[in-house]
């Protein structure tokens, strides 16, 4: 599947040193009413091709870090680039071209409860108006086939189960191939079983399309699992990567508390801050 | 409840107004952009027009009915019951036609776009959909609007005409007016003046009903108990604005038609 890109004749600033890196986030401060800073002073990248798992206790800010990657809320101060594209100084029609080349699963999967699932799915397609049908359909039997839901098709977001309607909110997102997918709580509420199977489609991703991802998560377990497994395509699941293999699953960590980042770097770093930081040991233990 | 101030009270209603005008302001731009939604528009204007049908053209008919029966009444002391279509007819087409379906088509559908709309926003379907790079006012605003408008204006056509013929039956009916003469007389002394005032308030109504609907809906907080909250503040501020502007149109086309 082609990825989308940003047509010539929409004149987007772009900033050359931000092109290479998909999300940046410089000096960000936003508060909401009668509250105090969620997210204060934070800043952090997202490279190209990174998958980045946020965590923290609730109300520390992590949705809100992803609904501002593709400008759906404003921030008081700071800068946003997404893309290369300076998202906090765009204005909200230019954003639209923008948010096309990101997918975003919501937390309560927010599927539109008057379509079809074929339709939610080929919602982004249909909307670009110059795909002929037959391009739609492949390309959304193609994206549930993807999270194994093909039989869904016809079926309404309210016959569907929590876990069900997760995995379509996937499909919806990567149906487009995106740039970025940012990822709100993709297992919150579920069960055990179907946490699992929710990572390992994320995993998927992460590992057949290198897509650049944010994922919010409060469940530490899914957080291991991704930093400790990689997709099979041979064998089209997911296993523990062993001890001795030198593979780079290009997952990182960030810990948030109180609105200001406590931890940001790899498995191993993790490891180490654990042993210095009570409160990070007390998150992970 | 929790205590406001005075100072942040009125900044919160004026900051709701500037919030309004910029969405009634989108919806308007977005009628020469791209892209355009005539299949959302055409689905509106179904559940508008011929779904509000009905209530209109009952509304219309013992409207007219009613008119009849009291003017008849006070016509009778002096004398002059033949003029009973004349007070029906200009009554009808002037005011209570335009004004009765766009508060009827108010309690219906600015109800309706506020519950959907505001359902959508609470469980994040509006966000979903501007992730998903599509302009909700585009979307979901202006087809209404556009719908409403137009379906507003011929229901308007509609609720009038029935209105005649509630007059017609009653005063045939039970006070025995002539049939031609109720007609001529309700059809002669409409004025081109008359029929433009008629039909030019449909059109500000139409927007009053959909672009309040839309707004309540987009901007509804706080679950399911602000989805109705959201949708009886929609009710009562799309009638309250239709009889305001009523009042404002009314005065404003008096001048521009001076005798009338």
């Amino acid at each position: 599947m082609p990825r989308n890109s940003l047509p010539d004749e929409i004149a987007l600033p772009q900033s050359p040193e931000t092109r290479h890196k998909a999300i940046i986030f410089d000096d960000l401060s936003i508060s909401f009413e009668n509250s105090n800073k969620v997210l204060d002073g934070i800043s952090f990248e997202l490279l190209r091709g990174e998958t980045k798992i946020i965590m923290g206790a609730a109300g520390t800010g992590k949705s809100t870090i992803l609904k501002l990657v593709p400008g759906l809320i404003k921030p008081d101060s700071g800068r946003i680039f997404t893309l290369g594209h300076e998202v906090t100084s765009m204005k909200e029609e230019d954003l639209f071209e923008l948010r096309r080349q990101i997918g975003m699963v919501f937390q309560e999967s927010a599927l539109f409860d008057s379509l079809t699932v074929r339709e939610n799915v080929a919602y982004r397609l249909m909307e670009e108006h110059d795909l002929p049908a037959e391009e739609i359909e492949r390309r959304v039997v193609e994206a549930l086939r993807f999270v194994e839901l093909e039989h869904t098709l016809d079926m309404s977001p309210s016959e569907l189960s929590g876990g069900m309607r997760r995995r379509v909110a996937i499909a919806r997102a990567i149906v487009s191939q995106p740039e970025i997918l940012l990822y709100d709580s993709p297992t919150g509420g579920l069960d055990p079983v179907t946490s699992t199977t929710i990572i390992e489609l994320i995993l998927k991703q992460r590992d057949q399309y290198h897509t650049s991802s944010l994922m919010v998560t409060h469940r530490l377990p899914d957080a291991f699992l991704m930093a400790t497994n990689y997709y099979d395509v041979e064998t089209k699941s997911m296993r523990p990567i062993a001890d001795t293999a030198k593979r780079d699953v290009n997952t990182s960590f960030m810990i948030l508390r109180e609105g200001k980042i406590i931890f940001n770097g790899d498995a191993h770093a993790l490891t180490t801050a654990a042993a210095n930081d009570p409160y990070i040991r007390e998150y992970i233990s | 409840m929790e205590l406001i101030s005075p100072t942040d009270f009125v900044k919160e209603r004026v900051l709701a107004v500037q919030d309004y005008w910029q969405l009634a302001w989108r919806s308007i731009q977005n009628l020469f952009g791209h892209p355009r939604y005539f299949g959302d528009t055409l689905q509106q204007a179904d559940l508008i027009g011929v779904g509000s049908l009905p209530i209109v053209v009952l509304t219309g008919f013992f409207t007219g009915a009613v008119l009849a029966l009291q003017t008849s009444n006070t016509l009778q002391r002096f004398g002059s019951t033949s003029l009973t279509g004349q007070l029906v007819s200009l009554s009808m087409v002037r005011e209570l036609g335009p004004v009765l379906t766009g508060l009827m088509v108010a309690g219906r559908n600015s109800s309706g776009m506020a519950s959907e709309l505001g359902s959508m926003k609470v469980t994040e379907q509006i966000d979903a959909m501007r992730a998903l790079g599509t302009d909700p006012t585009k979307k979901l605003v202006t087809p209404r609007v556009i719908a409403s408008v137009v379906m507003l204006f011929f229901l308007t056509i509609i609720s009038d005409l029935v209105g005649l013929v509630g007059g017609w039956m009653l005063s045939t009916l039970l006070l025995h007016i002539d049939s031609n003469q109720y007609w001529s007389y309700a059809w002669q002394s409409l004025r081109f003046p008359d029929v433009v005032m008629g039909l030019i308030k449909p059109v500000f109504f139409g927007f009053v009903i959909a672009s309040i609907g839309c707004y309540y809906g987009l901007t509804a907080k706080g679950g399911t108990q602000g989805v109705g909250r959201a949708t009886t503040q929609a009710v009562v501020a799309a009638s309250v604005l239709i009889l305001a502007s009523d009042l404002v149109l009314t005065r404003f086309l008096m001048i521009l038609f001076p005798g009338y």
